[in-house]
């Protein structure tokens, strides 16, 4: 699976170029999350979708087509932070409130919304860690489950979150500098 | 001074450059028309809005300026989306402008309403909606900049009725400032590098010729390149003309139909220099087997070019000229004497095939109309605007051309009924050049309306109709791989001439081989627009031939039955 973070003009119709590019390349988008960053006008796009070295190259100069693509980072094997965020309201009895407020507390999960007969629970993590306490709580009866899909940051002081610096550079891209990796 | 959209529109035109647009009317786009009277545009009234794409496409492939098409919303925008995705796979700049409902009634499904930036997202380099008259002269000038920047490529601007109504102040804004558009590229110093050992160590080298040669004015640079390292150059079917085809070095075109001694000598090259082209599938065969034994450097300015079909060795993402510019002082005289000469060999073995090597048997072949047309209109220099099909592959392997922009066909994306609209917005765009159309029957009658164009507008061109009564290249591939069983293949035609003569043109008709050449200097000689319907051998087939999916070697050769009777085997 390949992480990209996208930066993206905030303009209408952006989601749509963006992912029927990759759909109409022939690859499948497994999740994609879009939302603001701290610059005005630049949205954050994370898209993860299953490819090879080859095809993550091509989605990412593919990308690059995009007149409103501003920058594109593929994160997937670089050291990263990736979170999802999973709300699941789930089936409660008097006698298994307890175990499910204990489970949360393993999962460092935290309980939104209490009613007679079911909990509504947050957890924020990557996915094997939000799947694990999906596949726990199972058993008693997920009623209902919303999940964001991925988000990823580099760790350390690198970014993938700057839209190009250099305003007289506009329209050019030197080789060296340029993020995309041309030969094999 | 305010200014309506409407006027802001062609005002922005006008500073583009434009002198013509191609298009027809309607209600969405009738503010933008009735301005137009007051601007100085010439306008070709077309019959179909695809005729008006094409029409903008062969003008931009005439020129390599960007080429202008109009119409109104819902069907004349939908009716569009041929000749653009067609501009598309060409990498063609065209503007094409469509009228849409007003911005209120966007949404609501009204009457003529389509989402055509939705439409065209797949097929355009870049689309706009625009709704207030304020954006309307920077739309204008950043999709000029776009079309024509990088790889060219037609950009889409839908503007709604009431953007075109209302009024602001126009300002023509700066040049375009778009971050996230890259159409330069330098490659770097290291592959730089790499490519240079490649070339000067390699033994059997061949140069692949595409149409980056033509958009990015590499001739001079591709022949200089050719010449001082001594490597043959094999052309793409949109490569023809980008080199002269009798240069000693040039081979000819490669591929599904190219000659047998291009593709053998593909197949045993060990360094492809692709230069602007993009190993289309019609050109590699399977790509498995493809040139097995080389090492491949691709120049291309669009860097999600490389790798996309065929992995290379080094890649060189650039404008093309510019690129080879900088290689040619670092480049060193190479003996390749043994290299040329093997392909030579391989030459003659193919060239005693050929049809144009048998005596007349009486029979009328496309071949000969081809050969017959090329001889005889080499003596000034002549645009050919093929359709699709059999009679565009007999066009690329007899037809000779020696100047760039000489032949205009639909390469990618394979558009029957290109020909003919394509070829009355290269006459536009050239009125000194002389204009061919050559067309097969099927084609032809997917956009023969247009004769009317050419009866109101004017427009002197000649027309070729190679006329087998089938839906020839399907054809052929019904009686090679589909044990002759011609579904839907044969043609029932109307009179060709009677047709033309309709629209106050003249029309000829030809069945034997000695009646071609008459027929082709009367319709030079003759003012105005001549069709001439070419009744050829029904049954003729492109030959050589690589079925799909097949290794490029492995080609179905010219039948030797030819050579021994006289006949189509």
């Amino acid at each position: 699976m390949n992480t990209f973070v996208v930066l993206v003009e905030d303009h209408p119709g952006v989601l749509t170029r963006v992912s029927g590019l990759i759909r109409r390349r022939g690859f499948n988008i497994d999740s994609i999350t879009v939302g603001h960053t701290e610059t005005a006008g630049v949205s954050r796009m994370t898209i993860a979708v299953e490819a090879d070295e080859f095809g993550a190259r091509r989605i990412e100069a593919n990308l690059y087509k995009l007149i409103e693509v501003l920058r594109v980072d593929n994160v997937t094997r670089r050291p990263s932070i990736f979170r999802e965020l999973c709300i699941l309201k789930v089936k409660t009895t008097p006698e298994t409130r307890a175990q499910i407020f204990q489970l949360a507390s393993v999962y460092r999960a935290r309980i939104i919304d209490v009613s007679p007969e079911s909990l509504v629970i947050e957890i924020t993590g990557n996915e094997d860690k939000v799947q694990s306490l999906i596949d726990v709580l199972d058993p008693y009866g997920i009623v209902e489950m919303a999940r964001t899909g991925r988000l990823a940051m580099l760790r350390g002081t690198g970014t993938a979150s700057k839209p190009p610096e250099d305003e007289q550079d506009f329209g050019a891209a030197k080789a060296e500098e340029d993020l995309i990796s041309h030969s094999v | 001074m305010k200014k309506t959209g409407a006027q802001i529109l062609w005002e922005s035109l006008v500073r583009e450059g434009v002198t013509c647009v191609f298009g027809y009317p309607g209600g969405a786009i009738l503010p933008a028309y009735d301005a137009m009277l007051d601007y100085p545009i010439r306008h070709i009234l077309v019959r179909h809005e695809q005729g008006a794409t094409h029409m903008a496409d062969g003008y931009a492939r005439a020129t390599g300026q960007v080429g202008v098409a109009i119409a109104t919303s819902g069907p004349g925008a939908t009716n569009m989306v041929t000749g653009i995705a067609t501009a598309m796979m060409d990498s063609v700049p065209i503007v094409c402008i469509t009228g849409q409902v007003g911005s209120k009634a966007i949404g609501s499904d009204a009457f003529q309403e389509t989402d055509i930036t939705g439409i065209t997202l797949p097929v355009t380099k870049h689309n706009y909606l625009v709704t207030r008259p304020e954006d309307v002269a920077r739309v204008v000038r950043e999709a000029f900049y776009v079309a024509r920047s990088g790889r060219p490529g037609p950009v889409l601007i839908d503007i709604t009725k009431d953007c075109q109504q209302s009024s602001c102040e126009f300002v023509w804004p700066d040049a375009p400032k778009l971050r996230g558009y890259r159409p330069s590229h330098t490659p770097s110093s290291r592959e730089v590098e790499q490519a240079l050992d490649l070339i000067h160590s390699a033994k059997r080298p061949i140069i692949l010729a595409g149409r980056g040669i033509q958009l990015s004015n590499a001739r001079e640079a591709v022949l200089k390149f050719a010449e001082q390292a001594n490597v043959p150059i094999a052309t793409t079917l949109l490569g023809l003309g980008a080199i002269p085809a009798s240069h000693p070095l040039n081979l000819g075109m490669m591929g599904m139909h190219g000659e047998a001694w291009v593709n053998t000598a593909i197949q045993e090259a060990d360094l492809l220099l692709a230069f602007g082209m993009r190993f289309d599938d019609r050109v590699t065969g399977n790509v498995k087997t493809y040139a097995p034994n080389a090492k491949k450097i691709h120049i291309d300015i669009d860097p999600a070019e490389l790798n996309k079909n065929v992995r290379v060795d080094v890649g060189l993402i650039g404008d093309l000229r510019e690129t080879l510019e900088g290689l040619l002082p670092r480049i060193e005289a190479c003996d390749r004497t043994d290299w040329v000469s093997y392909i030579s060999m391989l030459k003659g073995d193919s060239a005693v095939r050929d049809i144009q090597n048998l005596p007349d048997n009486g029979h009328l072949y496309a071949a000969h109309v081809i050969n017959d047309l090329w001889r005889e209109t080499r003596d000034r220099e002549t645009i050919v605007v093929t359709d699709v099909g059999q009679h565009q592959m007999w066009e690329a392997q007899y037809y000779k051309h020696e100047e760039p922009r000489s032949l205009i066909t639909s390469g990618g994306l394979g558009t029957m009924g290109f020909a003919l609209p394509a070829a009355i917005g290269a006459k536009v765009a050239r009125p000194d050049a002389e204009v061919w159309v050559v067309v097969g029957d099927g084609g032809f009658q997917m956009t023969m309306c247009e004769l009317a164009t050419i009866a109101q507008e004017g427009i002197d061109i000649n027309i070729a109709i190679i006329n087998n009564g089938f839906l020839g290249m399907v054809r052929q591939w019904q009686e090679f791989f589909y044990e002759r069983r011609y579904a839907a293949t044969p043609l029932v035609n109307p009179d060709f001439c009677k047709l033309t003569e309709s629209f106050g043109l003249k029309a000829m008709r030809v069945e034997t081989r000695g009646d071609v050449v008459p027929a082709v200097r009367e319709a030079r000689r003759h003012q105005g627009t001549v069709l001439i319907d070419f009744r050829v051998e029904q049954e003729d087939s492109v030959y050589p031939m690589v079925p799909a999916g097949n290794d490029l070697h492995n080609m179905i050769r010219r039948p030797s039955a030819i050579v021994e009777t006289g006949a189509d085997a």
